[in-house]
């Protein structure tokens, strides 16, 4: 199994759960991760990509720690047990 | 160095102990000259210590008022200081908690022009705002300046913090080059927050600036050390686990304003960059106002549909009446729902919200006739009916 774990930002498109586990059969990269969870999700899909189908530059995916963009960006291969997380940028702080 | 007097090392007695710290530590806190932009829920916490430990010069920039519903979570500000100015509130228990030091008040909205003018008087910035327009400016005119940039946020229960542009360390465009897209990820005011969270954060960018302080601020190679401090990590805590995680940050020789070949070489348009501004190309949206709503759903219900597309646990506090709910997130996959032969009226707490979805079905190719309840609900709770509960 793949884990994909995701930030509160983005529970609301998956009914609130934290952590999605994915077969590793289907995911062999990042790409395939995020476009399976997107797949899942269909919610999810206008956060996580462009009009273009890009994967949009204000989430970060980290695998075991390291960002993506160190390996191979969205072609960094994934293998069974990894666990990805999406960290997308917050701006909360003072907020009236 | 300055010297400290009599008091002031009965004062810092704590720190002059600690060998990490002691007198020469002291004195360069005391020389210090930190900017804390913003005083609300992490710039609370972050004066606040900065000024018990002797920061010698202090700025604090805001531009707004103390409200109730900062009380939860912004401790500098007290019951008796709503409507005040916030620097005005902050600035009077700075000063109360520590006499010994300068506090600045700038009441300034800061953007593109007034930013290096500002910046340009302090040491280290700390960042305590609460959008991404702010940030990337804030982060712009340090790599402009040459300053470290302690850094914060937090939405809900999760928080990250890190320290920018520090001895050639990596800046917020390295780390997210782009903002979302305006409307997409909720701000604490519609997502909320746990008014601890901003307390443990602000701590965090607290304690790094006197770690900067002690090491030594500039970026010059000779100034400082960054081992110790949160350059080129990313911390990430979730106050709902109680879990602390950290995430490696590289500089990115590609950044556009502090990679090797910058094409930001001075400050932009933030607004445009975040994608705040409207653009004349773009077709209006209807709004109108809760006493306009109220005639419609006296006189001709049978025309109207309210969309409320508030949280659930927002819901719980009242449902808005004759009206159909579909959160937020829902609403494009949801079109069909939608009648176009009537008018659909979408509502949430403030009217910004329901803007976003009302772009996002036009997008998605909705064509009936939309409009944007002006204020949201707590208009409704304010004019209509007293009832309705405003958060």
């Amino acid at each position: 199994m793949i884990t994909i774990q995701l930030p509160s930002a983005l529970r609301g498109f998956t009914g609130g759960q934290p952590e999605i586990e994915l077969p590793s059969e289907l995911v062999k990269t990042a790409d395939n991760a995020v476009r399976t969870l997107a797949q899942q999700y269909p919610d999810l899909q206008r956060h996580l990509f462009d009009e273009n189908d890009k994967l949009r530059s204000y989430v970060n995916i980290y695998l075991n720690d390291e960002d993506i963009r160190s390996f191979d960006g969205v072609n960094t291969a994934i293998k069974d047990g990894d666990t990805l997380m999406l960290i997308p940028a917050i701006a909360g702080g003072s907020e009236s | 160095m300055s010297q400290l007097t009599r008091e002031e090392l009965t004062r810092y007695s704590r720190h002059l102990i600690l060998p990490e710290v002691g007198l020469e530590g002291q004195q360069k806190i005391k020389d210090a000259k930190v900017l804390c932009v913003g005083t609300g829920g992490l710039g609370s916490p972050i004066a606040l210590y900065l000024a018990a430990a002797g920061v010698g010069k202090l700025g604090i920039i805001d531009y707004d008022t103390v409200d109730e519903t900062n009380l939860q979570r912004q401790i500098i500000h007290r019951t008796s200081d709503i409507d005040r100015p916030k620097v005005a509130s902050a600035r009077e228990k700075l000063e109360e908690l520590n006499p010994f030091i300068k506090v600045v008040p700038i009441e300034i909205l800061l953007n593109s022009t007034n930013a290096l003018q500002v910046f340009k008087d302090y040491d280290v910035i700390v960042d305590g705002t609460d959008n991404f327009a702010t940030r990337y400016l804030i982060n712009d005119a340090c790599v402009l300046l040459g300053k470290p940039l302690i850094y914060g946020s937090i939405f809900r229960f999760e928080g990250q913090a890190t320290v920018f542009n520090y001895q050639g360390g990596p800046c917020l465009r390295c780390l997210y080059p782009e903002p979302p897209p305006a409307g997409l990820v909720p701000t604490c005011s519609e997502g909320g927050v746990l008014g601890v969270l901003p307390g443990i954060i602000g701590c965090v960018q607290a304690t790094e600036t006197l770690k900067i302080i002690l090491n030594g601020n500039t970026n010059s190679a000779a100034g400082g050390n960054a081992k110790n401090t949160l350059s080129s990590r990313l911390l990430l805590f979730d106050a709902w686990t109680m879990k602390f995680r950290e995430l490696k940050l590289r500089k990115d020789t590609n950044c556009p304003i502090c990679g090797e070949n910058p094409s930001i070489k001075k400050l932009i348009d933030y607004e445009e960059f975040c994608g705040l501004k409207k653009h004349s190309d773009e077709e209006p949206i209807e709004s109108l106002d809760v006493h306009d709503l109220k005639r419609i759903m006296d006189n001709e219900p049978d025309t109207l549909q309210i969309i409320d597309i508030r949280e659930p646990h927002e819901i719980a506090m009242g449902a808005f009446p004759q009206s159909k709910y579909v959160p937020f997130g829902q609403v494009v996959r949801r079109k069909d729902e939608f009648d176009p032969q009537k008018f659909n009226v979408f509502i949430c707490k403030v009217g910004v919200r329901s803007e976003y979805a009302i772009k996002a079905l036009r997008e998605a190719g909705f064509n009936g006739r939309l409009a944007n309840l002006k204020d949201g609900t707590n208009a409704w709770a304010k004019e209509i009916d007293e009832t309705f509960a405003v958060y």
